[in-house]
């Protein structure tokens, strides 16, 4: 087998032992206790209310916003680290070309810092 | 030796040693979670002056046993509107994602079960993949209270895991690779060479976002009992729930494992000399790993719950730029260093 993926093989091994552990504790849990549903009880919790609406409706559009902006940094993330596992080699160059990177983001930040897209009153 | 030929080159013989290996880290680990939910409530108790659990077993030992055969025995509720697949798939992604982390972090010299080159990548990556879980519970439950927890709970986890990933920037650029291993050797000779000390703010930022990652107090809105049940896993009974609960302690307990590997010097003694070289590294793992989580008990039982809105600006407008300068300095002071 080629050397890098054999390296990846314990972490197989061990996801397939991590999905059978769970699937044996849940399936167990199921099979040894008993199960007695009624309409009452399988009714989603409403503080004793019966409950009206459907549950999946509107939300704030922040959260929304939140994920976007998520996106943007964590991506940004993505890109500092082979940057940062080669800073070794890539010289003043290779500093000065990220931090120009680095600022073009912050103006970005900054810019919907003022936009009040970071505001939850 | 022929036995030990079987187990170095024959494909079986090497299967059976990564299945022991795994085992060897699964089974302490859950012993460990199971303890550590003991640990909690027996400190919370001394903060409150109780005693905490102490009736099942000699000082309460066989209480997380107790607890873990209570939420086996009980009846796996499905809620009639669910999403049934997906309702009963999200808790075992939280605790299967919480589980595998785990196959880079180095417990000792050379004791880690996948020692991978991109190690510190593969557990940003696998530690983002946890609110999958708690999202796909919010939605699969159809009820509301789950549904705005599972929300707010995804964004604040999003949040913070943007200042970790800067976090992990910094200990890169000092450490200038991505294999945990490698790391923990960078920071060998004693205490004054840990990480935690030239990147203190890094690694405080780096624990309170662990703190908000793993839905801990003063981070806890998504399960904040007055305005929304439980949160996200308000549906959730029996084991499916067990596995929320015994996930978050585990992720708990992997983040502090990572602050450990990141910060405090892995296995490394504090001091590089006799009487402390004697003990084993694993056991200073263990230690330190154990000194992060009282912390993280210590703070639930002393700090109040945050608003909502202080905690977005807490991530958003206070460790963000913060961990983006830390950077940049980390970065510039390297550099500089370097060009004289």
């Amino acid at each position: 087998m080629n050397g890098l993926l054999a390296e990846y093989l314990p972490i197989l091994v061990f996801f397939g032992i991590a999905v059978g552990i769970v699937c044996v504790m849940v399936g167990g849990s199921y099979l040894v206790a008993k199960q007695h549903p009624d309409s009452e009880k399988l009714s989603p919790f409403e503080c004793g209310f019966a409950p009206f609406g459907d549950a999946r409706g509107q939300f704030d559009v922040r959260f929304y916003l939140v994920a976007i902006l998520f996106i943007i940094f964590d991506l940004e993330v993505a890109f500092l680290f082979p940057w940062a596992s080669a800073f070794g080699e890539i010289g003043m160059v290779g500093f000065w070309s990220m931090m120009l990177f680095l600022g073009v983001l912050t103006v970005g930040f900054v810019y919907e810092w003022k936009k009040g897209a970071l505001e939850w009153e | 030796m022929p036995l030990m030929e079987f187990f170095t080159t024959h494909w079986l013989g090497q299967l059976i040693v990564i299945v022991a290996k795994c085992l060897a880290v699964t089974v302490p680990l859950l012993v460990s979670v199971a303890y550590m939910t003991l640990a909690d409530r027996k400190i919370w108790g001394a903060i409150q002056l109780r005693r905490g659990p102490n009736v099942v077993g000699p000082f309460g030992l066989l209480q997380p046993f107790a607890d873990g055969l209570k939420l086996f025995l009980k009846e796996t509720i499905i809620p009639s509107g669910a999403a049934k697949v997906l309702f009963i798939i999200a808790p075992m992604i939280t605790f299967v994602t919480a589980l595998v982390a785990w196959a880079v972090v180095p417990f000792d010299d050379g004791w880690v079960i996948a020692d991978i080159n991109v190690g510190i990548l593969y557990l940003f990556a696998i530690s983002s993949l946890g609110v999958y879980g708690v999202i796909i519970a919010g939605w699969a439950s159809n009820s509301k209270y789950a549904f705005l927890g599972a929300l707010r709970s995804a964004a604040q986890m999003v949040s913070y895991e943007v200042s970790i990933g800067f976090v992990l920037v910094t200990v890169l650029l000092c450490s200038g690779s991505l294999n945990l291993s490698e790391i923990v050797r960078a920071q060998t000779g004693g205490i004054h060479h840990w990480y935690m000390w030239p990147l203190l703010p890094m690694f405080v930022i780096f624990f309170i976002s662990s703190l908000a990652e793993t839905n801990r107090t003063p981070f806890d809105l998504p399960m904040s009992e007055a305005e929304l049940v439980a949160g996200f896993h308000t549906e959730y009974s029996a084991m499916t729930f067990g596995l929320f609960f015994l996930g978050e302690y585990a992720n708990m307990i992997l983040l502090s494992g990572m602050g450990v590997v990141l910060f405090m010097g892995g296995w490394h003694a504090p001091l590089p000399f006799a009487p402390f070289t004697w003990v084993p590294g694993v056991v200073w793992f263990a230690l330190k790993i154990a000194t992060l989580l009282f912390v993280f008990s210590w703070t639930k039982g002393t700090i109040p719950r945050y608003r909502y809105d202080q905690l977005m600006r807490l991530g958003w407008k206070v460790f963000l730029p913060f961990s983006l300068f830390w950077v940049v300095a980390t970065a510039g002071v390297i550099a500089f260093a370097r060009g004289h």
